[in-house]
């Protein structure tokens, strides 16, 4: 199983660094990572696997979404199935 | 490798933050037959026990589900046996005590609306159903979350004009009972022709007597997403629109059927229906009046509404009966007046009126819905706004149903204001011309030919 964590807001240093470290303290495998930068804006797609989580993805979610607001950004983790349902038949 | 591309996700997350995407509703359908007896207080006891037994991690569900997707469900609701058809021996009185039960199991598991405080009245009115409808004004005014709904015309059995005039009875009670609240009581009551057993919405929602033992119905939404599809397309002709609207709506479907489904799974219940209905709320953006507007209409209401209004729910339909493996319940776009910003604007500049929306009510799903009209509007004048309305379900073949306002105290140019996702109603201009002399004929309209299919 895999999902999808969206991070939105203002560049700043160690944004990918916050959310890996997160993702790697709860055995979560970051699989790929797309992110731009256009102005003072900061963009990152990133798909990990889910398999080996080592707490309920909801608490998961709830951890990444904290760790959103305390940086100022905003970050979502949303199940794979939302997406593959909508785009693909 | 992944199934969707960036672009992909992207889109999903910008319809669930911008353009309001959401799950209205997941209605847990629960038949009560099993909770039959001749004692009051065993039935209720029963249905009780029953619904919050059954329903008891509905609203956790959920909220689970919510979570994991990212996309937000707004209402968890449960919807029950039509209580004419369970109520056995029971006088009115006995039928508040039913609505008093299914109101505090309601409060008990944490929905918000449960539905099913119904009568099927289309042919004629049995002694339960007599005795229901009796017990309405005072079950719907002294409850919370109970909804309450009257079939009283099929296009198989006709119009059960009767029923009619009772139920504009019933109309100007609640309106009377519930003045401190802007007569609120008159938004938890519906008279439908037609009206669907899998039906997830409210007012309108009760588990119909072929449903399952227990089922998981799931509304979906989206009219935001499908303006802002218009708008983006920018000038293209109708078939491309229709594409346009068709697509979006299979996408928007398609969540509804991942929720669906893993609800269903969830909760150990069989996944009965999809209800495709483009249900707008008061939010900005989430407009149904708005789709309307993008397809190049100056206000909803002009000319050329009911053409796009039929255009949009032609093409809602066909996208989303593919993404879905079971469609019921009443899908169509729905024009609440209250509850759709547009139409809130529309009425209040003179664009769009009563006579407007009934022929709206043509081509969609589901009616006459919350629209506030005056006060001392007589009876028999709402007796015959609720025949002609339901005379179109029953030539057309379709669901047709009225939830009017008759605001007591107030006058044209007036407004309600129900708050949350009722919203706001300026009371509409309604035509005084008396029908009271048609209505007090009483008796039934006949089927129309058609329905002589065998």
């Amino acid at each position: 199983m895999k999902a999808i964590i969206t991070v939105t807001g203002i560049d700043g240093v160690g944004i990918v660094a916050s959310v890996s470290t997160v993702c790697a303290k709860y055995g979560v495998n970051i699989n790929d990572i797309s992110q731009s930068v256009i102005g003072e804006y900061f963009a990152m797609i990133m798909v990990a696997n889910i398999d080996e989580i080592t707490i309920p993805f909801n608490e998961f979610v709830d951890i990444i979404e904290a760790l959103g607001k305390e940086k100022g950004l905003v970050i979502n983790a949303m199940h794979e199935d939302i997406f593959s349902s909508m785009h693909r038949i | 490798m992944n199934l969707y591309s960036n672009v992909d996700i992207l889109e999903t997350i910008n319809m669930i933050r911008s353009e309001n995407l959401d799950i209205r509703t997941i209605t847990m359908g629960i038949s009560l037959f099993d909770c039959v007896s001749d004692d009051i207080g065993t039935l209720c006891d029963r249905i009780y026990d029953k619904i919050t037994k059954t329903a008891q991690n509905l609203v956790q569900t959920g909220r689970d589900i919510e979570k994991k997707y990212g996309v937000p469900i707004i209402h968890k609701r449960v919807s029950v046996t039509p209580i004419s058809l369970i109520g056995g021996r029971a006088d009115p009185d006995g039928y508040v005590k039913i609505a008093k039960a299914l109101d505090h199991a309601a409060e008990s598991v944490g929905i918000n609306f449960i539905g099913g405080f119904t009568a099927i009245t289309q042919k004629g009115m049995t002694l339960g159903a007599a005795s229901l409808l009796e017990a309405i004004p005072q079950a719907i005014s002294e409850t919370k979350f109970l909804c309450s709904s009257v079939n009283a015309a099929s296009t198989k059995a006709g119009i059960n004009m009767d029923a009619i005039v009772k139920c504009a009875g019933i109309i100007k009670q609640l309106a009377y009972l519930t003045k401190d609240d802007q007569s609120i009581g008159c938004a938890k009551f519906v008279v439908f022709a037609n009206a669907p057993d899998d039906n997830p919405f409210m007012a309108g929602a009760f588990n119909g007597v072929g449903e399952p033992e227990s089922v998981i119905n799931v509304g979906v939404s989206g009219p935001g997403v499908v303006a802002s599809a218009i708008r983006r397309a920018g000038e293209c002709d109708l078939s491309a629109l229709a594409e346009i609207v068709k697509k979006t709506a299979f996408k928007i479907t398609r969540v509804g059927q991942l929720v669906a489904r893993e609800a269903s799974e969830k909760l150990n219940v069989p996944f009965g229906i999809v209800d495709l209905s483009l249900a707008p709320t008061p939010a900005i953006g989430d407009s149904v009046a708005h789709i309307i507007e993008e397809m190049g209409i100056e206000k909803c209401g002009g000319c050329g509404t009911t053409a796009c209004l039929a255009i949009l729910n032609d093409a809602v339909k066909k996208g989303g009966v593919m993404a879905s493996s079971h469609v019921g319940g009443l899908s169509g776009a729905f024009i609440p007046v209250s509850e759709d910003a547009g139409m809130i604007s529309a009425v209040t500049c003179g664009a769009l009126s009563i006579e407007k929306l009934e022929a709206m009510t043509a081509v969609c799903s589901v009616g006459l819905d919350m629209i506030a009209i005056p006060g001392d509007t007589p009876e028999a004048v709402i007796g015959g706004l609720i025949a002609d309305e339901i005379s179109i379900g029953v030539v057309n073949t379709k669901t047709t149903a009225v939830r009017v306002i008759p605001a007591y105290g107030k006058k044209v140019g007036d407004k309600v204001s129900f708050g949350g996702l009722l919203g706001d109603a300026p009371v509409m201009q309604i035509s005084t011309y008396s029908p009271e002399k048609f209505i007090s004929r009483g008796g039934r309209i006949p089927a129309p030919i058609h329905s002589l299919k065998n």
